[in-house]
Parts: structure tokens; sequence; C-alpha cells
């Protein structure tokens, strides 16, 4: 017979599993989406040197996500694996930020994208690594090394393409402008957000945002780069409701799946 | 052959129009060294292009080490070496040979006589 | 021999460089030629043609294969592929390196493949269809070039058989992944196995014709011989990539679209039909399906990049005490 405190924690248990697998595969979307954009510009990079810098980025980041989808399998409990999660749900379901399902744009677009997203992925999986769940706190000690390698990579070319010519500072500025207001959606910390935090499983992303403020405005300093001041913010991602660049982009990621169900590939 | 296309017989010979130059759209060439594990030397790996030391430690890192080749890299831009001439070769080289003494094999030791 | 004969007539042409009895005994000796020693003017223009162009190939090879990244199947199949499509601009890289040894520069040679000056190997003019044609690269456009470098990494110039050896190494994986992929189709549903065939049906011919006109026809062949920068002749490793192939089209239970082909006990070797040749060089001269497309999609990334690369000069110049 189980005690009513027994029935309790495995109440609470599941409740977590729950939550973890919502908090798991919305971090995974994100790695999933941005991987999927970076790719598109493998043969397209200014130089062959940044095509494979690109590239390898990308990889990084695909790593991550199939690891973070194969986890959320798992806690989900029915049986859905890396591809199930990837190709057979729908625009709605997807619970990425806005930021990484913008276009590439030019290069400073990207680089501008990915650099606000390197900062967010270095403050969130250095917390992680924490974790009192040892899966995710494995996965944060590997994405931390990575992410930490990309923030260098982005943050490199951010100064240069910021001090380097009228043309690239205009470019560069012109990108920051497009795509602040997508960054303030990465610290709105949800009720699962909290619960999951309170449990020491996950974090509160809203206690990510002056780290990161900090570090991304010394870097825009440093780059001559002016933060906007439209304080305007758009979010919605992590409940499904996305810009209008998603499902075409999904559209095309799942096609085969979709056209011929069932398959080894 | 393979990736070669054979030649039209209205193929001209394109003018090579840069002879030897190092400077490629501004960028410098860089010459890339590896340390493929702790206690090894650096060892020549390769070259790549890169506006400054930065990115071309960057871009070595990503174009030579994928498949865990090192755990330390150095660049240099290929223009800061310094290297000996072909013609010099056997000047250079040939005259150590002349010098057998140098080599251990060159001593006989009795057999009878250990740790030598 | 004929290789001998030719290797000679170059030695009496211009004996007179004291350079030229080196570089001689070096290629008798098996030995490397390096970018510092003397070398004809022949040699090094047509190891600068050769690279470049495989260097080219291997840059423009990205091209069919990456349109299936966005869309492959699965995400274990995206990764493989998004990791070879880089291990090609790696080569790209190293054979730009190499050729760069020889006094050009990187950009030369861009300019050159832009103006259409310099070509690229004919077999990526062909268009990605299907997902089966990303099994079929691997398997047959990678083995048919792997045939081919395996075989200079014994080139005479040491920096181009160096790259070779580095990339070797690298293929190793292209070809199986292939493989793979094509045997996983085969081994699925008849929508699968069409899929199949229909890649092989399309890719066969043109993967033939990688190793390039018939030895009888190939003018430039026997010098390249005698200087050692091509070791077997294009006849003879078209004969032992249709070897090493055909029984693996068997083992798929697939079709090779050619009613010539059979074993012939005699030679100890399969006989097969004869390549279109007009075809082919049609191909070469720009009118194959993607020889437009592919030079655009190149320019373009080249052009858009531009603003770029000018940037990272500027702030080099400035930031770094180099001059830019
Ligand atoms: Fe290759
Ligand atoms: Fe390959």
């Amino acid at each position: 017979m189980t005690s009513r405190s027994e029935t309790a924690t495995s109440c609470h248990r599941e409740e977590h599993r729950q939550l973890l697998f919502r908090y798991v595969l919305a971090h995974a979307d994100d790695n999933l989406i941005l991987a999927q954009r970076l790719s598109g510009w493998i043969s397209r990079a200014p130089d062959l040197e940044e095509d494979i810098a690109m590239a390898n980025i990308a990889l990084d980041l695909l790593g991550r996500a199939r690891m973070l989808l194969d986890y959320a399998g798992q806690l989900e409990g029915r049986d859905r694996s890396e591809d199930d999660l990837a190709m057979f749900r729908s625009e709605r379901e997807f619970t990425n930020l806005l930021l990484v399902e913008q276009p590439n744009g030019d290069f400073a677009h990207t680089m501008v994208r990915q650099f606000l997203y390197d900062a967010y992925q270095t403050a969130l999986w250095k917390s992680l690594c924490g974790s009192a769940d040892a899966t995710l706190a494995g996965i944060a000690g590997k994405a931390i090394k990575e992410a930490r390698y990309h923030l260098r990579h982005s943050g490199t070319w951010l100064l240069r393409l910021g001090r380097g010519t009228e043309e690239s500072h205009r470019r560069t500025q012109r990108a920051l402008e497009g795509l602040w207001r997508f960054t303030a959606e990465m610290f709105e910390t949800s009720e699962t957000d909290r619960k999951l935090a309170g449990a020491g499983l996950g974090v509160e992303p809203a206690g990510l945002q002056p780290g990161w403020e900090r570090g991304v405005e010394k870097v825009f300093c440093e780059a001559g780069l002016q933060i906007p001041n439209d304080r305007f913010a758009r979010s919605g991602g992590r409940s499904g409701f996305h810009t209008e660049h998603l499902g075409l982009m999904l559209a095309e990621m799942q096609w085969m799946q979709r056209a011929y169900p069932g398959m080894q590939w | 052959m393979t990736y070669s296309v054979p030649r039209l017989p209205e193929e001209p010979d394109p003018d090579l129009r840069s002879k030897g130059s190092r400077r490629v759209s501004g960028w410098l060439l860089w010459e890339v060294f590896i340390r493929p594990r702790r206690g090894l030397h650096h060892v020549h790996a390769g070259s790549l292009h890169a506006p400054d030391g930065e990115i071309a430690l960057q871009s070595a890192r990503d174009v030579y080490t994928r498949r865990g080749e090192g755990v330390s890299l150095w660049v240099v831009p290929s223009s800061e070496i310094t290297s000996s001439d072909a013609a010099d070769a056997a000047s250079l080289f040939d005259p150590t040979s002349e010098k057998p003494f140098r080599d251990a094999t060159f001593y006989q030791v009795p057999d009878e006589v250990e740790w030598l | 021999m004929a290789n001998e004969r030719s290797f000679v007539t170059i030695s009496v042409v211009s004996a007179q460089h004291p350079g030229r009895a080196r570089f001689e005994a070096l290629l008798a000796a098996e030995e490397k030629v390096e970018p510092a020693d003397w070398m004809p003017e022949g040699y090094r223009k047509t190891l600068i043609r050769q690279i470049a162009q495989h260097a080219h190939s291997e840059v423009i090879g990205m091209q069919p294969e990456g349109n299936w990244i966005s869309r492959a199947p699965t995400l274990k199949r995206k990764a493989i592929l998004m990791a070879k499509v880089q291990d090609e601009a790696g080569h790209g890289l190293y054979l730009y390196s190499a050729a760069e040894t020889l006094g050009i520069t990187r950009d030369e040679m861009v300019r050159l493949l832009h103006e259409g000056k310099q070509k690229y190997s004919s077999i990526f003019n062909y268009p990605t269809l299907s997902w089966a044609d990303i099994g079929c690269i691997g398997w047959l456009v990678d083995g048919a070039a792997i045939t081919n470098q395996v075989m200079l990494t014994r080139c005479s110039f040491g920096p181009y058989a160096r790259g070779m050896v580095r990339i070797c190494k690298e293929e190793s994986f292209h070809q199986r992944q292939g493989f793979q992929i094509m045997e996983t189709l085969c081994r699925g549903s008849a929508e699968q196995r069409e899929m199949a065939q229909d890649g092989l049906g399309r890719w066969w011919w043109p993967s033939l014709m990688m190793f390039g006109p018939h030895d009888s026809d190939s003018t430039h062949s026997d010098q390249s011989m005698a200087w050692k920068i091509k070791r077997v002749s294009n006849d003879d490793l078209r004969q032992q990539f249709v070897d090493m192939t055909v029984p693996q089209a068997d083992y798929l239970g697939l079709t090779v679209p050619d009613p010539e082909l059979r074993w012939n006990p005699e030679r100890g070797h399969y006989d097969f039909g004869e390549i279109d040749w007009d075809e082919f060089w049609a191909v070469v001269r720009g009118n194959g399906p993607m020889n437009r497309e592919r030079i655009a999609h190149k320019r373009a990334a080249w052009y858009d990049g531009a603003w770029v690369r000018k940037a990272a000069s500027a702030y080099a110049a400035r930031h770094t005490g180099q001059v830019g």
C-alpha cells in the first residue's frame, strides 16, 4: 500500500516530467530551427573558410537539437523519436523563439541573429550545468563548450562588421534594428519555467537577462553599434504563435517524411 | 581524368595575372601548425586565408581540426616565414653527411660490454 | 614506351637549364617535386590547371548535394550530409592552397572560374532530383573520385600529393554514406526502389564520363604521365571503376543502364558500352543541364560576400596593424 506522501511525490514527479518534456522540447526547437536556417549558408558564404565555419556551427546546433529531441521523446513516454518530433509536428506545436526562425538575410543579419542567440545560449547552458536533472546537466556540459566558441566567432565578426567599412556598419546596424524586438522573448518566464526552476531542474530565463544585456551591450559598444530605442517586443514563439516564416521552413524540412510516411531512410 | 576537364581545341591558356602575389582580396595567406597531442611538436598542417590573426585562428580550428586532429594551434602569416632556398640545399645540408662520427652507429662496441 | 619517348623529347628541348637535370632526377627517383624547386613552365602550368580544376570541382560539387540539406528525410541524414558537403569545402580549400604554392592566388583562380576560363568536373552539371541522387553522388561520384585521388597521392608534385592524402582520409566516409543511402532505399518500399533505380539510371553514364576521353583521344595524357602527375590512364581508371561498381549494383538489385555490360572471363574485366561522347563534349562546352545555374550560384555567393571580405580587411588594417 502506498502512503499518501509517496503518492504525492510520484504525482509531483510525473508533473515535473511533463513540464520538463515541454521545456526540453522548446530548447530543442530553438536549436533545430536555427541549424536549419544556418545550413542555408552552405555554399553561399563570403569565403570558403567562413562556409566551413558556419557549417560547423550549424552541425553543433543540429547535434544539440537531436540530443534534446531524443531526451524529450523519452520524457514524454509516447515513443516518439527525434524524427517524429521534428517532422510530424505542425507550426502551432513548435515552441522555438521567434528570433531563430527569422530569415538569413545578408551576412550581417545572420551574424547579429547568431550573436544575440549565442550570448543567450552561453548564459542558459552555463546555468543548466547545475540542473538537478542529470541528463539535462550532461547535455548542458557539452553545449556550453560549443556555445562559448560560437559566441567568440559571432562576436569576432560583429566587431569587424561594425567597425569595418561604412557599408558593413550600415548593414549591421540595420540588422540589429530588425532583430532587436525578438530578444525580449528569450527572457520571458512562464509558469513551466518557474516550477522547474523551483525544483532545481531548470532556470528562470528572466534571471539570465541582466548578464546577457551587459555582455551584448559591451560588444555592441565596442563595435560602434546602437541598440535600438524602440522598446516594442514581439513574442509568442514559446506558445506556438509564430511569424509567417516558420511554416514555409517546416514545409521544406518536413516534406520527405510527410510525402513518404513510415519509411526508413 | 576525374575532376579534370579535357582541354577543348579552342581553349586558350588563361593568362595568369598574378605571379606569386601573396595577397588575397586584401586577406593574408596564413600557415597553420597543429600540435596533435600533448608532448608532440606543432606540425605544419596547411594554409588558409584570413584578414587577421583571430579569424585565422578560428578558421584553422574549423578547417584543420574537425576530426580531433589537435590540441593546440599556431597561425603565422606566410609572409613572415623566412625559408631556405632550394638552390642552397646542397651547400646547407649535404656537408652533414660528411660527419659520420656524429652518429652512434659509427662506433664499434665490444659484444661483452653492456649498457652503451 | 610512349611515356618514355615524350619524356626524352622534352628533356632535349631545353636541356640547357641547370635545374632541369635535378628535376628529372627527382622524377626518375620517384621523389617529390616541391614548390621551391626549378620546374619546367609546362609542368607548372599543367599543375595549376589541373589542381585549380580539381579545387573548383570540390567547391561547385557542394551545390548539387547542398540542394538536399534542407529536405533531408531524417535529422541523422541531414547531419551526415552537412558534414559531407562541409568536407568538400575543405577539399577545395586544401587544393587551392596546393595551387597557391605554384604562384597563383585563390582570387585569381576564382576569377578564372567565374569567367569560364577554368572549368570544373562536368558531373556537377547534372541536377539532383530526388533523395536517391544524394545516394548516387556518394556511391558513384565520390567512388569515381576516390579511384582517381588514390592514384594522385602518388603524384610527383609534393603539395598536391600531400593534399590528396588528407582528402582520401576524409573521403572514406563519403562513399560509404552514399552506398548506405542506396542500400536503405533498395530494402525499402517499391517507391523507394524505383527512386534508387531512377537515380542510377541518370548518374551511371555521367559517372563514367568523369574519367575523361579515351586514352587514344586524350592529347595531354602522355605528357602528364611522363611528368608523373598522372599515374594511370583514363581508360584503365574507368575500367577499374566499372569492375568495382557493377558487383555493388548487383548486390543492391539495381540494373546498370547499359545493355552491353557483361563479364568477360577472358579479360577478367567487365565489357561495357560506349559513352555518348556528344553529350560529354556538350557538357564540357557549357551546355549541360546545370552549367549556367552552377556558375550563377557561385558568382552570386562571391559578389554577395564582397562587402564582408572588404569590411574584415578594413578592420584588420586599422586594428591589428596589418596592411590591408
Ligand atoms: Fe572531395
Ligand atoms: Fe567527397
